[in-house]
């Protein structure tokens, strides 16, 4: 084969364009993988920002990587592990603090404390959430159907649905209905009645949407958290080895050795269309390569709206992508410490270290911060999930110093003015005085900061809107939504282009899903 | 008077141990875990420095000019060869070429060796040692023991280690001070990582944990149980005597016993060295013949598991701590022999089990099918027969 020339190329080495190159290489075809930067992860990235300080820059945590990708690619051959996160801890205003521990006792203790009828009630709350996990995850690694289709395939898709659905009992297809459509502040209303523990669990329910824990539809979003929880042993929720860098940099391990040809500093210009048809790819510098198959790895906006003129697109797929809502609504901030943070909750050094940290006091607590960002202002009391991987994973820091990654809510892609060094301060200042308030020796451990705004990760990461989920998980942007009507397959109306990534079903995450459905898709047309 | 022995670590590791599991252990309790879930002491093997105490292990100093003639004679390993600073793992037969015991030879000097066993073996070493001008005196007691595993084992060792740990080669040993207290340091373990243990005066003993904690620190010391590095053993292809193998002095009836070369231990058998060595014969027999069973690893198929526990509509439930239970391994629906350990493999994302099987059955690639009781039924799951150790990190020699 003539250089430049391939099966199948990839555009942008995040996970999910490497979970798709490799698939692709694994059946026998020839593939380049391109990044526009000069290392691969995309937003499963870690970089040594500070000397000896390592940042799982911006995904943090690993939850629903797919096993069958895991086992498929041997990524513990290639280096994944993916170490346990135990635990989850609120400290209180007053000075107390809520946690969830590894082990069922012991949280229940711990509920207790606070409230005797949370605690049983956590117990049941956890069974029916389990539960209507196990019934939706089935979806997860499902071809969207297109419900206005003819097609034997769409019809057959469908039909899969319907007897999916049949086969749930009545209470279950409600009680998911119902998850779908309310807010997760009413569903937790229904369950508990210490509001700690409502804030808490709303939070998971907010990450990555521009909603408010009273908005609904986020309900559904902190279903997604009990997901892992069904895999049992095989669990693959946690802290990567390395961060999510650490995955990234497994998975293309493995592409590498299925041939896969990975170029970094390779930015796209344009998709090569022939005859209507994808014929290859335009880099940036003016070099072209050759396939029949292009698979885009970026955002759908980036993969619709500028990798292709729009004349060969439908004028209302255009519409649709172009309505695509992708408000980036969450910053990072991320610190390297000569020190661990004391909380004044539980002090010294202890298991709450070791697990996630959650400022997230009450229901109240993250709408009022929802409220500012609804007005174009970051929070000036923002939620924060912290966790300190250099207390899981040793090589992360060097010895005796560490690096907390704070994922923080709300900070607006649309910030009132625009987003300039001087917010970006303002914001990682309003961080860290909230952690302040609960770890009042923070700012003395403080050796660098990096502050991520949303614009920063479009900036870095190539994500428009810099929403970490490619486009927000509402429900009108799901399943057979996602990214348009008609094209939730992971085809698009340009014949040989391909999408699989976060923008594409079943949405973000370290997950890979999406490049691996994209890749089934590519090679079921004989691509 | 009623109580089990307690190791010198018993002051602290009792006041560790969160689920007070304990276990025994030749006499001795030991902890079986310290947090209430394993995980964190299980990566703790794989991914810092676990600290295990391994005191029970039975220990005997073995002195004299005929020092080495007896070990090479009750052992299949060439003893005679072994270098000063040395450690041979390996087993031990009766005349019938069948597995007594297995443990290590540690050679510390030109006539002195120290050997472990599980089993005791003071009556064993005496009979065989008539006639020979030797001294085998058991310090089990007074020889406290610490395994410390995992990849930052040798960085935290180096901190309060006299001397740097850099240069001791896998199976090899030093006598060095550590916190100021005389010690032996051989680079063994029972993990499969890289890993040391440490062989202490009794009376030390709490200086030493509590050095190698304070070392620790900041490399992700945790102290570890049994029932962790029960998994990470699996893991590393080593079998258990009692569990994987029927100690011939325990066996009721021939089937329940097993040679070094049905447990794979066929390297350790030199019949290529001179004299004679106890089980000689049988072992040049079977060896020519070739052996009827053979211990391998089994990886469980995943997706054929899962299709197990779809029918009842459940994802697989695989505990998470390695099991020691029989398991009926199959080939064509005929049972081809057993599992004699199994366990879920956190690290390979694997469900894997060491498992005895028949010739011609036990060669790697070979498909058979492993029992798994799906709600109450007892079905059978897809495996593959793979080479041992599962999990092997480049660094475990290095």
């Amino acid at each position: 084969m003539a250089a430049n020339q391939y099966d199948a190329i990839v555009i942008g080495a995040g996970h999910n364009g490497l979970v798709a190159a490799s698939y692709l290489a694994r059946a026998g075809k020839k593939v380049v993988i391109l990044e526009r930067r000069e290392i691969v992860g995309g937003a499963a990235m870690t970089e040594e920002i500070f000397p000896g300080y390592r940042f799982t820059e911006f995904s943090y945590v690993v939850s629903l990587l797919r096993p069958e990708i895991i086992r498929d690619l041997e990524l513990p051959k290639h280096g994944l592990k993916i170490l346990p996160l135990p635990s989850t801890v609120t400290p209180l205003d007053n000075g107390d603090y809520l946690g969830s521990w590894d082990d069922h006792d012991l949280t229940r203790q711990e509920v207790y404390r606070h409230s005797p009828k949370d605690a049983e009630a956590y117990d049941e709350y956890s069974r029916v959430m389990a539960r209507a996990a196990k019934a939706i995850k089935p979806i997860i690694s499902m071809v969207p159907p297109d419900p206005s289709s003819l097609s034997p395939r769409d019809l057959l898709g469908l039909l899969k649905l319907g007897q999916y659905a049949r086969s749930l009992s009545e209470k279950e297809l409600y009680r998911i209905a119902k998850l779908v459509t309310q807010s997760s502040a009413d569903l937790l209303d229904e369950w508990f009645e210490f509001d700690p523990l409502k804030g808490t669990k709303s939070a998971s329910g907010i990450i990555g949407t521009f909603l408010g824990p009273r908005s609904p539809g986020t309900a559904y979003v902190l279903l997604h958290h009990y997901m892992g929880e069904i895999d049992g042993a095989f669990r693959a929720w946690g802290f990567a080895k390395n961060g999510t860098g650490g995955v990234s940099a497994a998975i293309a391990s493995s592409a590498r050795a299925l041939g896969v040809e990975i170029r970094t500093n390779a930015p796209v210009d344009k998709v090569i269309v022939k005859g209507g048809v994808a014929a290859g790819v335009a880099l940036q510098n003016g070099d072209e390569l050759r396939a029949k198959i292009v698979l885009s790895a970026a955002d759908p906006k980036r993969t619709f709206l500028q990798f292709v003129d729009g004349k060969h697109l439908p004028d209302d797929f255009v519409q649709s992508i172009k309505g695509f809502r992708v408000r980036g609504s969450s910053g990072k901030v991320n610190i390297a410490l000569n020190a661990l943070p004391d909380f004044t909750c539980l002090p010294g050094e202890g298991p709450l270290h070791r697990g996630a940290i959650s400022i997230s006091p009450s229901v109240d607590y993250i709408e009022r911060a929802y409220d500012e960002a609804k007005y174009g202002q970051f929070s000036k009391n923002p939620y924060i999930d912290m966790i300190i991987p250099s207390m899981i994973d040793r090589d992360m820091a060097p010895p005796g110093h560490h690096v907390m990654s704070c994922f923080v809510q709300y900070a607006p892609y649309d910030i009132e003015g625009g987003w300039d060094d001087a917010k970006r301060d303002a914001f990682g200042e309003t961080v860290i005085s909230t952690i302040e308030k609960y770890a009042p020796n923070i700012r003395q451990c403080i050796v660098g900061k990096q502050v991520i705004t949303p614009k920063d990760i479009e900036r870095i990461a190539g994500i428009t809107g810099g929403n970490i989920f490619h486009g927000e998980l509402l429900l009108h942007q799901l399943f057979f939504f996602r990214p348009a009507p008609q094209w939730a397959d992971f085809r698009t109306p340009l014949p040989g282009y391909y999408f699989g990534a976060a923008g594409a079903h079943p949405g973000g995450g370290v997950m890979g899903a999406p490049g691996k459905l994209a890749a089934d898709a590519i090679l079921k047309d004989g691509g | 008077m009623f109580d089990l022995k307690r190791t010198p670590f018993h002051e602290r590791t009792s006041k560790l141990s969160l689920p007070q599991n304990w276990r025994r252990w030749a006499g001795y309790i030991v902890a079986g875990s310290y947090d209430l879930v394993l995980d964190r002491e299980y990566w703790a093997i794989r991914d810092a420095a676990a600290l295990i105490d391994i005191t029970p292990l039975m220990k005997y100093i073995i002195e004299g000019p005929d020092a080495a003639k007896l070990l090479h004679r009750m052992t299949p390993r060439d003893v005679l060869k072994m270098a000063v600073g040395q450690v041979f793992y390996t087993g031990w037969c009766d005349d019938d070429g069948k597995m007594l015991d297995d443990g290590t030879i540690s050679r510390l000097s030109d006539t002195k060796f120290r050997l472990t066993s599980a089993e005791p073996s003071l009556r064993w070493l005496a009979m065989n040692a008539v006639g020979m001008d030797v001294t085998i005196s058991e310090v089990t007691d007074q020889v406290a023991a610490l395994s410390l595993q995992g990849p930052k084992s040798r960085t935290i060792l180096n901190k309060v280690c006299a001397k740097s740990l850099d240069k001791l080669k896998f199976f090899r040993l030093t006598e060095t001070k550590l916190a100021g207290v005389p010690v032996t340091i051989s680079r063994t373990g029972y993990t499969g990582d890289l890993g040391y243990e440490i062989w202490m005066p009794a009376d030390k003993a709490l200086t030493l944990w509590d050095a190698l904690i304070e070392a620790g620190r900041d490399y992700g010391i945790v102290p570890c149980g049994i029932l962790a590095m029960d998994m990470a053993r699996v893991e590393a292809g080593l079998f258990m005597i009692d569990v994987d193998y029927t100690a011939t002095s325990h066996a009721w009836i021939a089937g329940q016993k097993s040679t070094p070369f049905e447990m794979g231990l066929g390297w350790t058998v030199a019949l290529d060295k001179p004299g004679y060595f106890v089980g000689r014969r049988a072992l040049e027999r079977e060896y020519k013949e070739g052996s009827a069973w053979r211990l391998v690893g089994l990886e469980i198929e995943w997706e054929g598991l899962e299709k197990l526990y779809a029918s009842v509509g459940l994802p697989p439930q695989i505990p998470g701590m390695a099991i020691r239970a029989s398991l009926p391994v199959m080939h064509n629906g005929k049972q081809i022999g057993y599992a004699s350990t199994s366990t879920w493999s956190p690290v390979l994302k694997k469900y894997i089990a060491l498992a005895h099987l028949q010739r011609p059955h036990f060669e790697p690639g070979t498909r058979v099918a492993m029992e798994v009781t799906v709600e109450h039924h007892r079905l059978h799951a897809p495996a593959t027969v793979v080479k041992t150790p599962f999990y092997e990190p480049e660094w475990k020699r290095k």
